[in-house]
């Protein structure tokens, strides 16, 4: 088993979608949102992830899939 | 010993002991250093810092490094009155910070001397960062000089003179072949992977702290005092907000007065998700995929967009975003008019600098500092074509007034 932090953010279209929940469903991943702001035009949630690795993997491909963007907990790490 | 208190959470407050760790366990917001401010007034004073080493050192009480601070001679780099530009762009007091004069050319020397110093205390072999140029050198530089091994990542296509701008000091460079958003994601995997001193991710909050010395400069420089306005480029934001926590400590300690400085974000267009958000009224940052000829600016997703925002709203500053020609013209600009030749982020501030003081927003004689952070050698290539090329002459008299002559004309038919 494996945890990984990550950070969801969706667009508009998206707020009213279960993606974290289905992303759970789908793909056996246990999904525990730590922080989230979701207005009506758009919205973020920090979570982690815990399962198996490869899980987590194909869960994080359909999520960026769907249309949301995934990106490490604290911003990015690649810097000038 | 510091005077470090302990960590805290940005978000939700919740403190934690000194330890390599970035973000709260709890909602996993960013922690950051907090001080025995008490302790500190008694020890700290205009006197003893007046005193003190030219170099970071001089600060050290409002530092998180326990013993001594590794130095490869980073820091009192010059404040410089911009009399020309100043007239150029009318503005009395205009002042240029030039970090283009540390040791490996940039700020980054500031906030890797802490993170190295701090690394070596947790008992780490190793240094590691993700970078597209100015961080690469500051961190192999350091590993360097302190006897410890360094990774340095770069995305593959950087530009040949930043790869050997790192390599000459000895890191284990390692070329990425992927795009943005790619090379971020597996550093990020890495940085949880290895037990290294990733410089800007677990030992994030000592290294961010290293960016306050920019400000307790200026202030010194100044003669104690915080300017009315600065100019500060905008990459992750951890520049912006520790220039500012960095001036509220000396009021806090007393050493300078009430900070009533105008915070004023420069980013490259092609990169500018807090201005985006600012303009927008919003009070998150909204990521974006970067495309600047700025690389050391290009951050699509910057770690303290938030608290940027929530500076710019505290101090009644602004946000600027300047588009690729104009960066250059900023470069050329400020080495035409001050002699100093910085890169691309300098070129970002000049030319927003020059925006703002087109619309009137300083008062004339407002004193007005812009920070530059890195010199322009490391981004040849953003000006190579965009400067008259040399005249070219045969070794006689004749030849040389022949060419001067035709330049002279050109000249005219342009002006």
């Amino acid at each position: 088993m494996a945890k990984r932090r990550v950070m969801f953010t969706f667009q508009p279209d998206l707020i009213t979608e279960p993606v974290i929940y289905t992303l759970g469903r789908k793909f056996r991943i246990a999904t525990n949102i730590r922080r989230a702001d979701v207005k009506e035009d758009r919205g973020w949630a920090v979570l982690e992830l815990d399962g198996k690795p490869e899980d987590i993997e194909r869960g994080l491909e359909w999520v960026r899939s769907k249309g949301v963007r995934v990106d490490p907990i604290s911003g990015d790490v690649l810097e000038g | 010993m510091s005077f470090v208190k302990g960590l805290r959470c940005r978000e939700c407050g919740h403190e934690y002991p000194v330890a390599p760790t970035n973000v709260c366990e709890l909602c996993f917001g960013p922690v950051e250093v907090v001080y025995e401010y008490e302790a500190i007034s008694r020890s700290i004073s205009r006197e003893k810092i007046t005193r003190g080493p030219l170099n970071m050192s001089r600060y050290k009480e409002l530092l998180p490094v326990d013993g001594d601070i590794i130095d490869i001679g980073t820091g009192f780099t010059p404040l410089i009155r911009a009399k020309h530009l100043g007239k150029l762009l009318r503005l009395e007091n205009l002042y240029i910070k030039n970090d283009c004069l540390n040791p490996s050319y940039s700020f980054k020397d500031r906030v890797v001397s802490i993170a190295v110093s701090k690394a070596i205390e947790f008992g780490f072999d190793t240094l590691a960062c993700a970078s597209t140029g100015n961080l690469a050198g500051a961190v192999a530089a350091h590993g360097a000089q302190a006897g410890l091994q360094s990774y340095v990542f770069v995305p593959a296509n950087l530009e040949p003179s930043k790869l050997i701008g790192a390599s000459v000091y000895g890191p284990t460079l390692v070329a990425v072949d992927g795009d943005y958003d790619q090379v971020n994601r597996l550093c990020s995997e890495l940085a949880d992977r290895f037990n290294w001193a990733f410089v800007n991710v677990n030992i994030r909050p000592f290294y961010a702290e290293g960016s306050k010395t920019l400000g307790f400069e200026v202030a010194e420089q100044l003669g104690w005092r915080a300017p009315d306005y600065a100019i500060v480029p905008v990459a992750s934001g951890s520049l912006f907000t520790k220039v500012w926590k960095g001036w509220q400590e000396l009021h806090s300690l007393g050493l300078i007065g009430p900070v009533r400085t105008g915070m004023y974000v420069a980013q490259a267009a092609g990169s500018s998700p807090v201005v985006n958000a600012y303009e927008a009224g919003k009070q998150e940052v909204r990521p974006v995929k970067p495309n600047t000829i700025c690389k050391s600016l290009a951050i699509g997703n910057p770690a303290d967009g938030r608290y940027v925002l929530k500076i710019l709203a505290e101090s009644g500053g602004g946000a600027v975003a300047v588009s690729d020609d104009d960066i250059v013209d900023g470069m050329k600009l400020l080495a035409q008019t001050e002699g100093i030749f910085a890169e691309t982020a300098g070129g970002v501030v000049t030319a927003a600098l020059r925006k703002l003081a087109g619309k009137k927003v300083f008062p004339k004689d407002a004193v007005v500092v812009a920070l530059i952070t890195g010199a322009g050698y490391k981004t040849l290539e953003a000006v190579s074509g965009h400067l008259p090329p040399a005249l070219q002459i045969q070794p006689t008299v004749s030849s040389f007034e022949e060419a001067l002559q035709k330049r002279k004309a050109e000249g005219k038919s342009t002006a």
